[in-house]
């Protein structure tokens, strides 16, 4: 089996200069994005923060006012059958017909895709648990995961695009959504770009990530290179401070009294030369978790409201 | 062969494989030739990216930890280069300060801990005491 370094492999997912408001506000602000094929691409921000808005613009259901998308290299606004035909999507709010059953609605949806791949679909509806002759009303929060799941998946679509796949649900599920990413990305060639804001899940399954803030990208890259450029250090001072230090090269800091906790991103020797001229000494240096580089990130909007 | 892995540690996930898989090596738990799971296989088994997978293989194999058979699978090898010194007192290092620590905040002597440690031994290695 051969899996393509994402770095070498050309862009599925290609997104320059993408702005967007609604009235005043600002929901995407100037955002550049490349998916490689044959990724896990994770997308990751706090609610509002323009996650699905990114989303709609990639399924051509939002129009690029400024700036450019393009998917599989086609505008999915001037050619939505030639893009969709090759997307797998599931939204978050997983919206299916109610009054349908199972097996009818396997049959509907089948109608719309020429790939669809029957036998596959019956397959991942038994691993799901799902029984065919249940309306979807009637199904958990889970079932219909599931089972919109398995509607994004039974065509083997080459992108499989996820807003928040487990949001809501019990950690069983996820479990299976997670393990439908990897076997989809396992396969040669397909591409999986989702959002979420479980930073465990994002850091176990994706290769590359991109923070959004505020509509802004304000990471992007590899995870492994995001998390070495990141680096968490315990500092210790002589005298108990009464207020908080100032560490230029922090993007946030905690810790009360001579020990506080600062993590930083870039050049470790201006770290530790700032730590130094402050009179403290380091204790600890590790490699912060992606959930703690997110809060520190998203921490910066207050210390620093204007940037 | 039984790895866990912990997303939230800061060790990138990929190195967590290759340092439990020479730790399995190292401590004869995966014998010479014996073969280690398809990429697909474990990706799948611990939930995660088959790519960081297939990253730690190749840095094992890069190692001579594991050889690659084209067709069959992946295998340890042969003779798998055992730990460097440097590597054996980092581990052990870690441990032995969280050990320490610990003692400290117990108000247990230093001369305590050696005690305890010789008598641990003789009752893991009675032949040898």
């Amino acid at each position: 089996m051969n899996f393509p370094s994402p770095s070498s492999a050309e862009a599925v997912v290609s997104v320059t200069s993408l702005s967007r408001r609604f009235g005043t506000k600002q929901a995407l602000d100037d955002v550049t994005l490349h998916v490689p094929r044959g990724c896990v691409f994770g997308l990751v921000g706090e609610n509002g923060a323009g996650k699905t808005t990114l989303i709609k613009h990639l399924l051509g259901l939002l129009k690029a006012e400024t700036g450019r998308v393009q998917v599989f290299g086609h505008d999915p606004v001037a050619d939505p059958v030639g893009v969709l035909s090759r997307v797998g999507y599931l939204s978050e709010y997983r919206d299916l017909p109610a009054w349908m059953r199972v097996d009818e609605l396997l049959n509907y949806t089948r109608a719309f895709y020429p790939k669809w791949d029957t036998q596959y679909a019956e397959e991942l509806r038994e691993q799901f648990g799902l029984d065919p002759a249940q309306r979807v009303r009637s199904l958990s929060q889970g079932q219909q995961a599931k089972t919109g799941l398995l509607l994004a998946l039974a065509f083997r679509p080459e992108l499989l695009l996820l807003d928040e796949p487990s949001s809501g649900l019990d950690p069983v599920v996820r479990r299976d959504i997670l393990e439908a990413i990897i076997r989809t990305v396992a396969e040669e060639g397909r591409t999986v770009f989702f959002s979420s804001h479980l930073l465990d899940e994002v850091e176990r399954v994706s290769d590359q990530l991109a923070m959004i803030r505020n509509g802004r990208i304000v990471l992007h890259g590899r995870l492994d290179d995001i998390k070495q450029n990141h680096r968490q250090f315990v500092v210790r001072f002589e005298a108990v401070l009464a207020v908080a230090p100032r560490f230029e090269t922090a993007l946030s800091l905690r810790g009360t009294g001579r020990e506080w906790t600062l993590l930083c991103k870039g050049e470790r020797s201006h770290v530790l030369a700032e730590v130094q001229a402050c009179g403290a000494t380091v204790l600890s240096e590790q490699v912060p978790s992606l959930d703690e580089i997110f809060v520190a990130q998203a921490a910066q909007r207050q210390l620093k409201p204007a940037a | 062969m039984q790895i866990q892995i912990d997303p939230s540690s800061g060790a990138p996930i990929y190195l967590q494989i290759v340092n439990q898989v020479k730790y399995l090596v190292a401590s004869a738990r995966l014998a010479p030739g014996e073969e280690i799971p398809p990429i697909r296989t474990l990706a799948e088994q611990l939930v995660i990216n088959p790519n960081t997978v297939a990253r730690a293989y190749l840095e094992l194999e890069r190692a001579g930890v594991v050889i690659k058979r084209h067709g069959t699978g992946t295998f340890v090898a042969d003779n798998p280069p055992s730990v460097s010194k440097a590597q054996r007192q980092k581990i052990l290092g870690e441990r032995a300060d969280a050990l320490l620590t610990e003692a400290r905040q117990l108000g247990v002597e230093f001369e305590e801990v050696v005690e305890l440690l010789h008598a641990r031994n003789e009752k893991m290695n009675p032949a040898n005491a």
